[in-house]
């Protein structure tokens, strides 16, 4: 090795770490990548990245449902995502819960876990919940028994067959029922909520799973403005404690929960930044309008 | 969240495993079973009007086995909504381990004199073949009651569960399943008795058969039998292991993203199911006295389901009470108009789906809401 490559190594290395030194870098100045123990099921978020998808195809029959998709989400943010209807806004939902598999791409949970390897409800178990976008509650069964039910807790068998709710579980499950104001409702039967009552159900599930990653798939469609405007709350307090991503065509709930819209057309990423930025995109404008 | 959590706030206790009502009725019927029916039919003479005819005591010990298979089939339809038209197979099975015990009974009583049953030497078998090497002795053959239906629906079950197979998909492939089974039973040369099967019963546990007491016995056994798996469903249903059989049946895709695997519980269930239908039918075997390969043909499969939904799926009682209602009307039917009997059983399948989507059991709960909400109006 001559003299001349080891200095410009060493400037190299120099230059990759004075950053770190600095604090610049997104996981705060801490040399994520080395020597950590990564430990199974436990999300790694150092490299400040929940949730990560590289170039993701799915096709149905020959239609390109999502086509190079690259996305991103990082601990605690609220992303909302927009696009016109067939922009694979579900399809992407699919992929990260497990119900599609992609024909190619990656998508990881944190930076360790592979979520291609896992069904559905092993991703669930890891901290991923979703709310479909028709409300789906368990109808036959009571507001109560639909939060017990998706309690985190030990989900096989004999558990289930010997569970009882104790009081640090009962006293998340009251807390949950204020949250989603069905505190007045606890016996009633879920299939005779309103469809925003059941809307919130659903989101009160999900918390009761206690996620890292919230996936919402059109929360607000079917709420008065007042349950939109007390879901904007709701949401804007779970930002930072858990990772939200949001679809939603509700241009003024985007405008009151947002920091970054994402959005997406023909299966892959259009634009992204804030409302306004992707409002005036020429872009956006023309998928939207059509020409 | 900041939302301040109210400490008065009530939430709801675990149901009780019967309500007080329910255990006054539960011990009633166990009374009835127990002590009341042998009493009127073992010692009321026969001209007495209290007396329990042995006709009365067979129809309702047969009618008793039917109704655990519609509590069986309860637990997988209306708790989980998976439809399963192979029922009469994990009766039958039940019933053909039950018969192979009862035909070793008979010794050298049969009309060869033989040691092995008489369909055996019929066919120039000189020695019992593989599978019938644990028919001696009872203690196996009461394991094997449990475990063969449980063995073959837990196998089949898997792969039926694990490819997702669901609605008319599974419902189907149970009748095939059935089927086939039934075909490979008729066939002489599988060790069944072909056709024919097994009959002739003349002991069990080496004390004769068709006498009064033993018929009595293997009543109460029944009685007792079907209210133990009464309180078995309910417990299970009432568990949380049964609330997630109510939601796979609900919405199995919010089931999974919640973070359960449904294919455990849909073969517990399953499993469970085929094992209490078993049961049923190694109890029912010795009381009619025969079991033969058309217990597994399609329509004693598909009644069963008719008996869960006239009576009330989704309800414990309601199965057990369409078991007693089609097969009453059937016994009194085919003996008073034999010919209408399949009409009327179709007459009943198509009126509880148009007008009675609960079954009887939802019927009266309806007249009643109805009754306390007019005397509301009328205070």
């Amino acid at each position: 090795m001559t003299p001349d490559l080891m200095e410009e190594g060493a400037r190299r290395l120099q230059k990759t770490l004075a950053p770190a030194a600095l604090g610049q870098t997104e996981s705060g100045g801490r040399a994520a990548g080395f020597s950590r123990v990564a430990v199974p099921g436990e999300v790694d978020v150092t490299h400040g990245r929940i949730l990560y998808l590289e170039d993701v195809h799915v096709s149905f029959d020959g239609f390109k449902a999502i086509n190079g998709l690259s996305l991103d989400i990082a601990p605690g943010e609220l992303r909302c995502i927009i696009g016109p209807n067939g922009a694979g806004k579900t399809t992407m939902m699919d992929i990260i819960t497990g119900k599609t598999r992609p024909d190619k791409g990656t998508v990881f949970f944190g930076s360790t876990i592979d979520l291609l390897r896992h069904n559905e409800p092993e991703i669930a178990s890891l901290g991923i919940g979703r709310k479909f976008q028709k409300p789906t509650v368990f109808e036959q069964l009571s507001v109560f028994e639909n939060l017990e039910l998706a309690l985190k807790t030990h989900k096989g068998v004999k558990s289930s067959m010997f569970f009882r709710l104790d009081s640090a579980q009962s006293d998340r499950l009251a807390e949950i029922l204020h949250t989603i104001h069905l505190a007045g409702s606890v016996t009633r039967q879920s299939g005779n909520l309103s469809h925003g009552q059941k809307q919130w159900l659903e989101i009160g599930m999900l918390l009761m799973q206690d996620p890292k990653l919230l996936l919402l798939d059109e929360p607000v469609a079917g709420m008065t403005d007042e349950e939109t405007a007390r879901t904007a709350e709701l949401f804007l307090t779970l930002k930072g404690k858990h990772s939200l991503m949001v679809v939603e065509h509700d241009m003024g709930f985007i405008r009151t929960i947002s920091e970054k819209v994402t959005v997406l057309c023909d299966g892959s990423v259009l634009a992204e930044g804030t409302l306004d930025q992707v409002q005036a995109d020429e872009r956006v404008i023309e998928v939207y309008l059509g020409r | 969240m900041t939302t301040p959590t109210s400490p008065n706030l009530q939430l709801p206790a675990p149901p009780p495993l019967l309500t007080r009502g329910g255990w006054s009725a539960f011990i009633v019927a166990l009374i009835v079973v127990c002590a009341v029916a042998p009493v009127l039919n073992l010692w009321v003479p026969a001209g007495s009007l209290f007396h329990l005819s042995d006709y009365a005591v067979a129809l309702l010990g047969k009618i008793m086995c039917y109704a655990i298979c519609a509590l069986a089939m309860d637990l997988i339809w209306g708790y989980t909504g998976i439809l399963s038209l192979g029922h009469g197979l994990f009766f039958a099975l039940g019933g053909y381990v039950m018969g192979m015990y009862l035909m070793r009974q008979i010794g050298r009583d049969g009309n060869y004199q033989s040691d092995l049953p008489d369909f055996m030497v019929f066919l120039d078998w000189k020695e019992l073949p593989w599978h019938w090497a644990l028919s001696d002795s009872f203690v196996a053959t009461l394991v094997l009651i449990v475990a063969v239906p449980g063995v073959i629906a837990f196998v089949f079950g898997y792969f039926a569960f694990r490819s997702r197979i669901k609605g008319v998909y599974f419902s189907i492939i149970t009748q095939a399943m059935t089927y086939a089974a039934m075909l490979l039973f008729f066939r002489n040369e599988t060790g069944f008795g072909g056709n024919n099967g097994f009959t002739d019963f003349k002991r069990i546990l080496g004390m004769p058969i068709a006498t009064p007491t033993m018929r009595m016995l293997l009543f109460v056994l029944t009685g007792v039998t079907l209210l133990g798996f009464f309180l078995l469903a309910r417990w299970l249903v009432r568990s949380k292991f049964g609330r997630v059989l109510q939601a796979v049946r609900d919405a199995e895709s919010r089931v999974m993203f919640s973070g359960y695997s449904p294919l455990p519980y849909k073969l517990t269930i399953w499993t469970i199911s085929a094992m209490m239908c078993g049961v049923a039918g190694a109890l029912y075997v010795p009381q009619v006295g025969i079991i033969n390969p058309g217990e597994m043909s399609a329509a004693n499969s598909i009644e069963i389901a008719v008996w869960a939904a006239v009576g009330g799926r989704s309800t414990l009682i309601g199965p057990i009470v369409g078991a007693f209602i089609v097969n009453g009307a059937k016994s009194w039917l085919t003996v008073t108009a034999p010919e209408f009997w399949l009409y009327f059983l179709g007459a009943l399948f198509i009126a509880v789906t148009l007008f009675l989507p609960d079954g009887v059991v939802g019927l009266v709960k309806k007249l009643k809401a109805k009754l306390t909400t007019t005397k509301g109006a009328a205070q």
